[in-house]
């Protein structure tokens, strides 16, 4: 599903700075990957990189056998759109839209017409169990239920790739359980899912452990989730 | 582009701070409602000009005799002289290009006493001795009977022609006034007609609705001026250009009566083609100054369209790049902010255009559109093209308004929106 090969990346600014300095990386089809570090590791950058929202330097990477490289705005625009469903540790819901309408903006961007799409976007709110808040606006949601919301988003384009930076960093530890079960349950339905954390507890529930240090991978652990307690683990 | 999600999309970012839109939206809305105000008024006043000098034949000039200011051939300078009909023949056999040739005596009556009556009704009005072609410069509606004719020149008869004014105040509005008598100046006259003028407000020393007319002839006679007269009128020929016709009149003047070559002041010529040409021109600076001042004054609302977007546009960075991450391909974005700069401003320039319109209708209705002696303004609204162009001008700077902020805003990375602070 994602095939990295030595991927550098070089912020160009006052000083220039090597952030990943040659990441060689696989992740197959329906795997549940977490990318640990500490900051400054590069982690953000990776996922930025996965997700096309940045760009690198050197190396090639294949998305669902695709090379991404090079990308026009559009083209990228295009490869998100279809491809990758997007989790933030803010929410990044668009505050004057309900609950319903954030849902329903990445088919609008497809083109999807307006009834079919909210029709899916209710499916999705249903199946997170926000039916009932489907027309409330981000801030009359609770932490929780705004990231279910953007759960909700991620998915509604059926796409191959979910990519969650921090998915539970604004969350408290049983709302994160919550969330990471969720997320669990999602992957289990085949889509791959690569998730950026620094909480140990949250890594421990992929099957992937991927450590970063100073943009070189450390190690990749193999772990089994389900020997964990996560209730218990988690923080 | 404007289907019914994508107004949804622009009508709720712009109901999102309403007091902000609106605000915004008012600059532009003033720029287009002063537009059409000072468009209007200023076609109010042309039409108002216009009205004044209607009816009056643009191509005739004016050759009145003045003291000469040169000494020239043993005359000293300061002399008076004075023009005679064979001036007049002269003119007709050696200059081309003069359509009406009409010589005019006139007699004021300055001590403001009654000097024209009827029975016992009397009025102060002046006179003037005209040929019958006079009719062909300042043209005159014949309310009763006949101009001056031919004959009455030729037999010097004692007759008159009242205007309008003098027939209904010594006579009365309610009177036939043919072959009546009356008096002016001591001496009786046959009313033979009463003319008014197609327009009151140009007057060559006085307008006729308040003269009364006499054969030329006969006023020569009646005050003992032989063939000598006053001043003159001449229209120009079509073809012919009426300065050079001028300068060919003055020339064989100044042959005929001693005047040295370069005495300008010995004559007082003008032309209403001169005065035209003024008014033309007056008008010209005014619509451009019309146009500078409501397009400077749109332009500033344009600016603030422009300026608060790319204020919106900055506080919209995160939202537009989780656009961006969900997909928003740039051409989106940018359709987007245009859409929203052209809406606020169609919306308010429309508003502008109809209240600038409507107010101008309703200030067009108290003010007529009937010309009458007193108004110099007329009809104040604006022509289908004025408002076609203000329409366009709208769409324009609604256009020019959102270019700023769309390439402030296709420069948001997806990845700007997804940094954490």
């Amino acid at each position: 599903m994602i095939k990295l090969e030595n991927i550098n990346k070089t912020y160009f600014g006052a000083q220039p700075l090597h952030v990943l300095k040659g990441i060689n990386l696989n992740v197959e089809e329906g795997e549940l990957v977490s990318i640990m570090g500490a900051s400054g590791s590069g982690k953000s950058t990776l996922l930025n990189i996965i997700g096309i929202l940045d760009n690198y330097d050197d190396g090639d990477y294949y998305l669902a056998g695709k090379l991404v490289k090079n990308l026009s705005e559009n083209q990228a625009a295009e490869f998100r759109n279809k491809l990758i469903g997007f989790i933030f540790q803010s929410f990044n819901l668009i505050p004057f839209k309900t609950a319903l309408e954030n849902v329903a903006l990445p088919l609008f961007y497809q083109g999807v017409n307006r009834k079919k799409r909210n029709m899916m976007a209710m499916e999705y709110l249903e199946r997170f169990g926000l039916k009932n808040w489907a027309d409330h606006y981000p801030n009359e949601l609770s932490g929780g239920q705004k990231q279910r919301v953007s759960i909700a988003r991620a998915l509604v384009t059926s796409p191959k790739l979910i990519l969650a930076d921090e998915p539970t960093g604004a969350l408290d530890s049983k709302t994160s359980a919550e969330v990471m079960q969720i997320l669990r349950e999602v992957n289990a339905t085949g889509i791959t899912m690569v998730v950026v954390t620094h909480e140990r507890g949250i890594a421990n529930l992929t099957r992937k452990i991927v450590h970063l240090k100073d943009g070189l991978i450390e190690s990749i652990e193999e772990n089994d989730p389900d020997k964990m307690d996560f209730t218990k683990e988690i923080k | 582009m404007f289907d019914i999600d994508n107004i949804n999309e622009i009508w709720q970012t712009i109901a999102r701070n309403k007091t902000r839109s609106l605000l915004t939206a008012f600059g532009v809305f003033w720029g287009i409602f002063i537009l059409v105000i000072l468009l209007a008024c200023g076609n109010g006043f042309n039409n108002g000009l216009q009205s004044q000098i209607e009816g009056f034949a643009t191509n005739s000039s004016f050759m009145i005799p003045n003291n000469t200011t040169v000494a020239y051939k043993g005359y000293q300078k300061d002399r008076v002289w004075h023009l005679d009909m064979s001036d007049m023949e002269a003119i007709k056999t050696k200059i081309k290009g003069i359509d009406d040739l009409s010589p005019i005596s006139s007699q004021w009556t300055f001590n403001g006493e009654n000097n024209v009556f009827y029975g016992i009704k009397g009025g102060n009005f002046s006179m003037k001795g005209v040929l019958p072609n006079y009719n062909e410069i300042d043209r005159c509606k014949v309310l009763y009977g006949r101009f001056i004719n031919e004959t009455d020149i030729a037999e010097a008869r004692k007759v008159c022609v009242l205007g309008k004014k003098v027939y209904e105040d010594v006579i009365g509005a309610d009177k036939n006034p043919l072959g009546l008598m009356i008096k002016a100046n001591g001496i009786y006259y046959q009313v033979v007609g009463v003319v008014e003028a197609y327009n009151g407000n140009v007057s060559i020393m006085g307008t006729i609705n308040e003269t009364v007319v006499l054969p030329l002839t006969t006023m020569q006679i009646a005050y003992h001026t032989g063939n000598k007269f006053d001043f003159f009128m001449f229209t120009t020929a079509r073809g012919y250009n009426t300065k050079e016709v001028q300068v060919e009149v003055k020339t064989l003047l100044r042959e005929r009566h001693d005047i040295a070559p370069d005495d300008e002041g010995a004559f007082m010529c003008f032309d209403l083609e001169d005065v035209f040409t003024m008014f033309d021109y007056l008008f010209l600076g005014i619509k451009i100054l019309i146009w500078i001042v409501g397009i400077g004054t749109l332009l500033s609302g344009v600016v603030g369209v422009s300026n608060i977007m790319l204020v919106t546009i900055k506080e919209r960075t995160r939202e537009i790049g989780v656009r961006r991450a969900l997909g928003a391909k740039p051409s989106v974005i940018i359709r987007q902010v245009m859409a929203e700069s052209l809406l606020l401003t169609i919306l308010a320039g429309i508003v502008g255009l109809v209240i600038g319109v409507a107010i101008m209708a309703v200030v067009s209705g108290f003010v007529g559109n009937t010309p009458s002696k007193d108004v110099m303004f007329l009809d104040p609204q604006i022509g289908l093209g004025a408002a076609v162009a203000a329409t366009i001008i709208i769409v324009l700077s609604g256009l020019l308004a959102g270019v700023l902020p769309a390439i402030r805003a296709i420069q948001i990375k997806a990845i700007d929106a997804i940094r954490e602070e």
